[in-house]
């Protein structure tokens, strides 16, 4: 399975990673973090492919790892 | 299997740039080609003034601060003095095109063997969205409200046509960083100018379509759409010298 590892007090919730996703996995959190960002989150994890297409288009490098 | 992973030269500094900024995604790239090419402890990169001022506090590099517009200057004599060492410089389009103009024509005629990074998002970022040399035709800045009128303010600069016509450089290329398909081309691309510097010796130089969309006042993701869809047509992506 697949796995999108997303550090949360990186993420500024610019959605770059939502809206380029082919499967649309992401959502944004409704607790915000440490700067005051509404960071993303993926509910269904199951469903990634692992293309990394979300960490190649996220300007802050949030998106830190992806494993397939 | 890991298939990406945050690049070790990146330091765990959260970058300063406003959200869905691409300047982040040329920083990424930069350090994955110098950690892939193996040549981190003999890079010295020269920061511009713009936002990418701080660029210094997120490569794990050697880096040096430049005074706005005199990366190429600063770099060239970094280069002669350490002639073993990958030299770039990464700069905006004000500090490039405009107040550095002058430095950025006359060391690509000289053909310092140096790798530019140019980041063309056709505005003065920093100083909250004056127009550039690189601001479109109708399009409305802070000092062109009703959008760039030629009659007034001059056309657009093209910057990779023009240094293209020069004698000294080796490579010139114009990429975008407006989808995931640009990015992947960027990085090659980017690679490419950097092997210029290590293999031959030789000046290179490539423009970054990325965004500001603070300053457009655009969404994140509008703001990418609009460079593959508007800039490009002023902008062509290719490249200009081999
Ligand atoms: C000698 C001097 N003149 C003017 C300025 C003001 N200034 C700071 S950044 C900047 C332009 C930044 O635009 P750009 O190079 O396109 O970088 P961006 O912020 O868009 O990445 C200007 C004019 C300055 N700092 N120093
Ligand atoms: S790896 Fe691909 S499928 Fe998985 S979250 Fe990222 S973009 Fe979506
Ligand atoms: S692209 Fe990066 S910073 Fe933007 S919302 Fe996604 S993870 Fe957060
Ligand atoms: S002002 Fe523009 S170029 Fe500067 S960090 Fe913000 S979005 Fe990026
Ligand atoms: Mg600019």
């Amino acid at each position: 399975m697949a796995e999108v590892i997303i550090d949360r007090e990186r993420c500024k919730g610019c959605l770059l990673c939502a809206s380029f996703c082919p499967k649309q996995l992401f959502t944004l959190s409704d607790k915000f973090n440490s700067s005051g960002y509404y960071p993303v989150e993926i509910k269904e994890m199951e469903k990634c492919s692992g293309c990394a297409v979300c960490a190649t288009v996220c300007p802050d490098v949030a998106i830190t790892a992806v494993d397939r | 299997m890991r298939v990406f992973e945050r690049p070790k030269m990146l330091k765990d500094k959260v970058f300063h740039y406003c959200p869905g900024c691409t300047h982040g995604i040329v920083h990424r790239l930069v350090a994955e080609i110098i950690e892939e090419m193996e040549i981190r402890e003999r890079t010295v990169g020269v920061c511009p003034v713009g936002c990418a001022v701080l660029a210094y506090d997120y490569l794990d590099i050697d880096m040096q601060e430049a005074s706005h517009g005199r990366a190429p200057a600063v770099a060239t004599g970094i280069k002669r003095v350490l002639p073993d060492r990958v030299v770039f410089t990464y700069q905006g389009d004000g500090d490039l095109a405009a107040i550095g103009m002058t430095e950025t024509v006359h060391t690509a005629a000289r053909g310092e063997p140096l790798t530019v990074i140019f980041i063309n998002n056709a505005i003065y970022g920093m100083t909250n969205g004056q127009m550039a040399p690189t601001t479109l035709l109708g399009q409305r800045t802070q000092t062109t409200p009703y959008g760039r009128n030629a009659a007034k303010e001059g056309y657009p600069i093209k910057v990779c046509e023009m240094l293209a016509t020069l004698d000294g450089p080796s490579y010139i290329a114009r990429v975008s960083v407006g989808s995931y398909k640009s990015i992947l081309n960027a990085r090659k691309v980017l690679r490419e100018a950097f092997r210029r510097q290590i293999e031959e010796n030789a000046y290179a130089l490539v423009e970054v379509l990325s965004t500001c969309p603070t300053n457009w006042s655009m969404k994140p993701r509008d703001a990418m759409d609009w460079i593959e869809n508007e800039m490009q047509e002023t902008f062509p992506v290719g490249i200009f010298k081999e």
